[in-house]
């Protein structure tokens, strides 16, 4: 018996309508990685977070709570749990991560924008604007929330003056580049994830990392967006010669990320799977996406060393942190 | 079976449901991560015959879907599966009580 599919989607639901995050994030929260790293408010190119790295500690810990909740009696208890939350956010309780995970996370944020930098690329940040992107709302099929909140960030954008986002992850991406463009006829901005950004760039190589590994592509990245030579490029500038799995590219294999709230046992079964391709053809593996990262690291063996793309591109690309 | 024949109308309002190039061939099934045998393609013929309530009762399948398009990218008719089944969520959605409300 899976986690109560309607309590639990509802009580996302909720959260973004009445709290603009699906999940417990303060704004203060979301916008902490930036400090010391002087980027301007607005402008007519920013980068767009859509909050993804900042939400991946609080997505992990609540899909590890939920899993004791798959097959118990217990589970009965969401819809009154949906309730209570439409008055107080239970979410917390359900989410809580550790300070450690959090700061793991959000220093990814930190590489890309040093990565961005240090390739002379001019960018501003929207701060408490910087809003969800709304993919779960979307792949949910709650588009009466999805699209509420889609029209929120349009006129965030448009107030700001932006013309054109800098993303940086898959699932952002695809929402702001071909979800919300349909589902909003208005919406125009240009739309590119850091990883084509700094491929069309070209920026010269600080110091080659002279290594190999074997590099997961997120299926929203690889099938949806078609960004794949660019993380290639990229890591093959850089010294990063990829063993790659015979499920890779177009065909690469699902982390298992989407099932992770409601069938969190199914979705760690397919995680495994997947680590276990990875791993014969090299231990060392990298994910270009906060959810696979989160949740391929979650089942791995100690003798898997999952990293993401910008903690090699940063070591390549990037003068060392002050 | 009872025959629902605005069920069809009702999933493509929900998105942009269309399975009519669909040959049951199973390829999409044989390449399922998570191994759903119900999912995409009988699902789909139920949904074409307008069999509502065969549909709405595999909720569960429908919702553990990865939306992951390793099926879509090896289907030979070229069937936009994951949008198919992220329409069936919707309606889906719209059967329970207060799940979709503004």
């Amino acid at each position: 018996m899976p986690v109560p599919i309607q309590s639990t989607l509802g009580m996302l639901g909720d959260n973004l309508r009445k709290r603009g995050s699906a999940l417990p994030l303060s704004r203060r929260a979301a916008m902490a990685w930036t400090r010391g790293l002087d980027i301007p408010r607005g402008g007519e190119t920013v980068l767009y977070t859509g909050q993804m790295w900042q939400m991946a500690p609080a997505i992990n810990a609540m899909t590890h709570r939920l899993a004791r909740f798959e097959g118990s009696r217990l589970s009965g208890l969401f819809g009154f749990a949906r309730r209570m939350n439409r008055l107080v956010n239970l979410t917390p309780l359900l989410a809580r991560s550790s300070a450690a995970e959090r700061q793991a996370y959000t220093d990814r944020l930190r590489n890309i924008a040093r990565l961005l930098k240090a390739a002379g690329i001019p960018f501003g940040y929207l701060y408490e604007d910087d809003l969800y992107a709304g993919g779960l709302a979307h792949d949910e099929g709650l588009d009466t929330v999805f699209v509420a909140h889609a029209k929120r960030i349009q006129a965030v954008l448009q107030r700001h003056g932006v013309k054109r986002v800098i993303t940086v992850d898959p699932h952002t991406t695809n929402m702001l580049r071909s979800v919300i463009p349909k589902a909003l006829p208005g919406f125009s901005v240009e739309v590119k994830s850091y990883l084509e950004v700094l491929a069309e760039r070209a920026p010269p190589v600080r110091r080659s990392l002279d290594r190999s590994a074997t590099m997961h592509d997120s299926c929203v990245y690889a099938r949806y967006e078609g960004v794949l030579a660019e993380p290639r490029a990229l890591l093959a500038r850089g010294g990063v010669r990829l063993d790659e799995t015979e499920m890779s590219g177009p065909l690469t294999f699902c982390c298992g990320g989407p099932a992770e709230m409601l069938f969190p046992s199914r979705s760690a079964d397919v995680a495994r799977r997947r680590v276990a391709q990875l791993k014969a053809a090299n231990p060392e593996v990298i994910t270009a996406c906060p959810l696979c990262l989160a949740n391929l690291s979650r089942v791995a063996e100690p003798d898997v060393r999952i990293r993401d793309i910008s903690d090699y591109l940063v070591e390549a690309y990037a003068p060392a942190e002050a | 079976m009872k025959v629902d024949t605005g069920f069809l109308e009702s999933l493509r309002l929900g998105g942009e449901f269309d399975a009519r190039l669909c040959m049951n061939c199973g390829t999409c099934t044989a390449l399922c991560p998570l191994g759903l045998e119900i999912l995409p393609r009988r699902l789909f013929r139920h949904a074409l015959l307008g069999d509502r309530e065969r549909v709405l009762g595999e909720s569960e399948a429908i919702f553990s879907c990865l939306l992951c398009r390793l099926c879509e990218a090896n289907c030979p008719a070229g069937v936009h599966i994951a949008e198919n089944v992220r329409s069936l969520r919707v309606v889906l959605n719209g059967e329970a009580r207060g799940l979709a409300e503004a």
